[in-house]
């Protein structure tokens, strides 16, 4: 595959890795925000290969374990309707909610379908003009133009039995929240790359100043993310703070311009419920006026939804960076991707769930040892 | 979530901008996928797809200058092991 095996080259992968040690002299914790790109680092063990100076810190962006359980357990009371059918994502069909998750309402015969596009559920309810379907719209800046393209797709059609379970967040304000806490430890950033190809870089420029914080734009192959580590580690060896763009390939200073657009019309900033972050001011994004009549919050009786968290599940602290998945005492023990406690485990995203993938042998009971 | 992949556009196939469409291939396997968000996107070219939506134009170019980094660290690395005693 063009634009992705090139950056997968183990001589070269091994040489960068070299580089990044001759640049470092003294400790730096580096925070990834993506979880696309925390999965990569894992995947591909490139955390292994770096200096003990440098310490990579996963970070809240794994949109299915932030999306309140509130919003989960809506997805399932609107599941449970005899006269709805709920799409989704795959990766949220078994995210626990207070009591269910979306399999199980599936398996007792609510209709719930997973799709690979906002689109096809715009499809789903052309198909099916007898019922209501109900798209749950979760995601960050990257998946958000998709969901106001179903939206304004379905508003083209004058398709009365759509509308959309809408949860989504915005990378920037959970980095000020990071950084902004008092036992915040993170020295760096590898900016997310997609959620960059939709907002452009320069949203970041102001961070970066504010905090003094270099932040480094990059892609997720694991020489994208190396190269944007060795640019992270000179710029804190130097002393710098500036936005660097390591994925100039598919990231532009101001974006997507059309994405940009049709986002401002569709959807309009919110405050938003982090699971595991709690409340975060301008964090999120709703339905603007123009599209409210598309919303199934408004459309629906969903106002008996009573959300009630696992009591064991660490996740606040592991989207946060304060702890990584193995300091969890229910880490492969009691929370396993087949009896998740909580959406780190379950997401495809997750970092409970990359470890746990991609290093069983950290489960508690071989090891207190977290790598 | 926020994963993409590139593919290359074979050819547009809709161009009413809310529906604008190609068929994109990923190293042979042809998907359909939306191109509203990329209006001037065209045949030849290499998208990053999301979802069913391309988000972004792969840039060559910059491609290119990625890799010239990569070969200018190992320049360098070369460098500092000739220099080393």
């Amino acid at each position: 595959m063009k634009y992705m095996d090139e950056y997968r080259d183990r001589d070269a992968i091994l040489r960068l890795a070299e580089a990044i040690r001759r640049t470092v002299t003294r400790p730096h914790a580096i925070m990834e925000i993506c979880g696309g790109q925390t999965h990569a680092i894992v995947r591909f063990g490139l955390d292994q290969l770096l200096p003990d100076e440098v310490t990579l810190v996963h970070g809240p962006g794994c949109p299915v374990c932030v999306t309140p359980v509130e919003m989960i357990d809506k997805a399932i009371a609107l599941a449970a309707m005899p006269d709805v059918i709920l799409c989704t994502f795959g990766d949220m069909m078994r995210v626990p909610g207070s009591e269910h998750d979306l399999l199980g309402i599936k398996a007792r015969g609510g209709d719930v379908r997973f799709v690979y596009s906002p689109l096809d559920a715009v499809k789903v309810a052309e198909e099916n003009p007898g019922r209501q379907v109900v798209f749950f719209g979760i995601g960050f800046e990257t998946t958000a133009p998709a969901n106001a393209l179903a939206v304004k797709t379905a508003a083209a059609r004058q398709l009365r039995n759509f509308s959309m379970l809408v949860s989504l967040v915005l990378v920037p304000p959970a980095m000020e929240a990071i950084l902004s806490a008092e036992r915040c430890a993170v020295n760096g950033f590898l900016g997310p790359g997609h959620v960059c190809t939709i907002m452009g870089s320069e949203e970041y420029e102001p961070i970066a100043r504010k905090y003094r914080v270099p932040i480094v734009i990059s892609g997720f192959e694991p020489l994208d993310l190396l190269l944007g580590i060795h640019m992270c580690v000179k710029q804190l060896e130097a002393g710098r703070c500036d936005v660097e763009n390591q994925y100039a390939r598919s990231v532009a200073r101001a974006g997507n311009a059309a994405a940009r657009a049709l986002l401002q019309e569709v959807f309009e900033i919110s405050p938003q419920q982090w699971r595991g972050l709690g409340p975060i001011p301008a964090s999120g994004m709703r339905l603007s006026e123009a599209y409210r009549d598309f919303d199934a919050e408004g459309r629906f009786e969903l106002a008996g939804v009573v959300a009630r968290e696992s009591e064991e599940c660490i996740s606040g602290e592991i989207l946060q960076g304060l702890k990584k998945p193995c300091d969890c005492p229910a880490f492969g023990t009691r929370c396993t991707p087949d009896r998740p406690l909580g959406a780190p485990m379950v997401s495809s995203e997750g970092a409970c769930s990359a470890y746990h993938r991609y290093r069983p042998a950290l489960a508690p009971a071989q090891t207190g040892e977290c790598a | 979530m926020c994963l993409a992949v590139p593919g290359e556009i074979l050819e547009i196939t809709e161009e009413d901008p809310l529906a604008r469409q190609a068929k994109v291939s990923f190293g042979g396997l042809v998907k359909p996928v939306s191109l509203a968000l990329l209006p001037e996107a065209c045949a030849g070219e290499y998208v990053l797809v999301h979802a069913g939506v391309a988000i972004s134009v792969v840039d060559a170019e910059e491609a290119e200058k990625t890799l010239e980094y990569l070969r200018e660290i190992d320049e360098l690395n070369e460098l500092e092991d000739g220099a080393s005693p």
